[in-house]
């Protein structure tokens, strides 16, 4: 019975872990999206992240400025992508197609260079990186029937990364619905010429928004190497990127509802890897390719319009032209 | 603004601004280069070197040019329809997984001659397949083409995985592959073509599917500038209200425009699955349908011009690999970077230039404002 309990609290501790990346870019992609600018770049931010990260934590930097050094690099390529979209107006697909890859080339070229182990970087020392916070008391809690493994591995195993992530979201929530920056960035991807007609600056709005992006998607790629691995590994963000994109488009673009979709892909996730190779009674060897499926097709589905309807904010894609 | 036209010459617009945005590309990449440690030209003569120094390397470059002709005409013709087609990646994967099929049931007992047309027939069906349905939802529904042809480049790679490990592996196997097809039933190699004339040719993945490739252009083209479907298609992605107004459906046209798109991508497969490997198996696309969203950007989705930038990338491709052993740091991923400054140059930030080139044509030809 004990080792059932265990099983339960694995597989829900490790949703929270592979849900927390997701998280971070889904709401990084909501604040992008929800200001008018598409973003399917967020994989190429958190793989470059991820990079600088390992880099950082790879010479021997501790776990919080590596992780600032990741964020650095992240909100570098949003500028990028925003100084293309913004303020030369280009295509913002192709921009963020560009980010993705560009990134994907460069981390494994400079990777090769600096470190000389196939695009990999060292491993990083535990001082460089985000253990888990109560490693003690959860030893000691295991034992406990039924609610001993739950705090053990869903709560006290955790490293801190999880819990400033589970925070944000609802700070998310905040910032779009109970602020006037809020407003105002929705007001931008639904309708820019009547907050520039309200004197309002929708470029800078815009900046704002997709720097945003950069920074969530930063952290996203500092937890993958800094918390979850401890290395970088060519293209190890392995598309965590376009994922959490689906999660933000099956969260109709909420902040809420995006990171409940990100729980279920990383409950889906954390389900396929503990059933690979399972062999059921009466059902045969379990599809761990279609549970890993279902995320997509869940995604498509939806956007079909055959359960809910998933509105894009109205701007979406659209570069401002200022009226002459 | 004294001197600026807003109407600059057709040269300017058509030739002018893709070679500097180009140019710029380059520079960005050989910037990179340079700041790795290494001397930017001596890349470039080691990379033409690799790339066109001798029959085998143009062979090779050849061979990565067919993959890049193929999945950038795919996604020119969605382009032209007003669509971005990321999912060639997908169709690429499906379209091999037809071929690779149709050769595995029909090569016991059906004839090369007939059974090769057969397989590519069934991978250009599967890969128009594969895409039709993202289209539909996209016509019908109304679901953002992008987002979903990108769902539907992972779920090309979950099927193609389920479908080797249970279906098709070899058991006992422990490659996750098909087995080979009957030794007749591929795409003649280049060696083997031109061996038949008694020409000597070096030994390389270049096969009969280069043809094809460029067979498809010389089709996209009549197809696109010939026909009342190619006019009706660029109508729309022109101007789809009034194509409307026209009496062309832009709903038909979506659909229509990403099969062929779909199939396109689809020869990808023929070349990798019936051409090279002879058998199915894994990643066999490898990025080719991102890297024909440059090749379409940087050819201005025009077939001539696909053509030259998939001869660009499949000379970086394979010029690339060749200079992995003279230059350590330069491998495959360099190429990738190149590919992704192409896209933000020649895609993103296309419009960069053409206000100083602009201002600067105006102080040379003081052309009225």
């Amino acid at each position: 019975m004990t080792d059932d309990w265990l099983i339960v609290a694995s597989v829900l501790g490790a949703t929270l872990r592979i849900a927390v990346p997701l998280v971070l870019c889904a709401l990084a992609g909501v604040f992008s999206e929800r200001a008018g600018v598409i973003d399917i770049g967020l994989e190429g931010k958190m793989l470059a992240a991820a990079f600088a990260a390992a880099c950082l934590g790879a010479i021997g930097w501790p776990a919080w400025p590596a992780m600032a050094g990741a964020i650095a690099v992240s909100a570098l390529l949003a500028l990028v992508h925003a100084w293309a979209c913004i303020t030369h107006r280009g295509d913002q697909i192709v921009s963020s197609v560009a980010l993705n890859v560009i990134a994907a080339g460069l981390t494994v070229v400079l990777g090769l260079v600096w470190f000389h182990q196939g695009g990999r970087t060292p491993n990083i020392g535990d001082a460089s990186r985000f253990m888990a916070l109560f490693p003690d008391a959860a030893g000691a809690v295991q034992g406990w029937p039924v609610i001993g493994p739950l705090l053990a591995e869903g709560v006290l195993r955790h490293n801190v990364l999880v819990w400033v992530t589970v925070a944000l979201v609802p700070a998310s929530w905040w910032l779009l619905y109970r602020t006037r920056f809020g407003l105002r960035l929705r007001a931008v991807g639904e309708n820019p010429a009547m907050v520039d007609a309200a004197g309002i600056s929708v470029g800078a709005l815009r900046y704002g928004a997709v720097l945003l992006a950069g920074v969530l998607c930063g952290a996203a790629g500092g937890y993958l190497t800094l918390a979850q691995n401890a290395s970088f590994t060519p293209g190890m963000t392995a598309g965590r990127g376009f994922m959490a994109l689906a999660a933000m488009v099956f969260g109709k673009w909420h902040p809420l509802r995006a990171a409940v979709a990100c729980l279920l892909f990383g409950f889906l996730d954390a389900v396929a890897i503990r059933l690979q190779g399972v062999v059921l009674p009466g059902l045969g060897s379990v599809p761990v390719e279609l549970i890993q499926a279902l995320p997509y097709v869940l995604t498509v589905v939806l956007l079909a319009g055959f359960f809910g309807r998933a509105e894009a904010p109205k701007a979406l894609g659209r570069a401002y032209v200022k009226e002459r | 603004m004294k001197h600026v036209p807003a109407v600059l010459p057709r040269w300017i617009d058509v030739v002018l601004l893709p070679v500097l945005n180009v140019a710029m590309a380059l520079f960005a990449a050989g910037l990179v280069v340079w700041a790795i440690g290494q001397n930017p030209l001596t890349a470039v003569q080691l990379l033409v070197q690799g790339a066109f120094g001798s029959a085998l390397a143009w062979s090779y470059t050849l061979y990565y040019t067919t993959n890049f002709i193929c999945t950038g005409l795919a996604v020119a013709v969605a382009f032209h329809c007003g669509h971005f087609n990321i999912g060639a990646e997908g169709q690429g994967t499906v379209g091999g997984l037809g071929v690779g099929l149709v050769l595995l049931a029909g090569d016991a007992w059906l004839p090369a001659p007939l059974l090769v047309p057969l397989a590519i027939l069934g991978g250009l069906l599967a890969g128009a397949g594969w895409a039709f349905v993202p289209a539909w939802l996209q016509a019908r529904r109304g679901s953002h083409i992008v987002i979903t042809t990108i769902m539907f480049n992972f779920l090309a790679s979950t099927l193609m995985v389920w479908l080797l490990v249970n279906v098709v592996k070899v058991p006992g196997n422990q490659a996750v592959e098909s087995r080979l097809f009957a030794p007749g039933a591929v795409l003649p190699s280049a060696q083997a073509v031109f061996g038949a004339f008694g020409l000597d040719w070096p030994d390389t993945p270049l096969n009969l599917a280069f043809v094809l490739a460029l067979l498809a252009c010389v089709l996209v083209w009549a197809m696109l500038w010939h026909t009342r479907l190619g006019y009706a298609l660029r109508a729309v992605g022109l101007a789809s209200g009034a194509a409307r107004y026209a009496g062309i459906d832009p709903r038909r046209l979506t659909v229509i425009a990403m099969c062929i798109s779909g199939a396109l991508a689809a020869l990808v497969g023929a070349n990798e699955i019936a051409g090279v490997h002879h058998k199915l198996l894994l990643d066999f696309v490898a990025g080719a349908g991102f890297t024909g969203i440059a090749v379409a950007l940087m050819g201005r989705n025009h077939p001539l011009g696909i053509v030259l930038s998939a001869l660009l990338f499949g000379a970086l491709a394979q010029g690339g690999s060749e200079l992995v052993f003279e230059m350590p740091a330069f491998t495959r991923d360099m190429s990738v970077a190149v590919q992704g400054f192409v896209v933000l140059f020649c895609g993103a930030l296309a419009l960069l230039l053409r206000p100083p080139v602009a201002w600067v044509y105006g102080r040379l030809a003081k052309v009225p404002a």
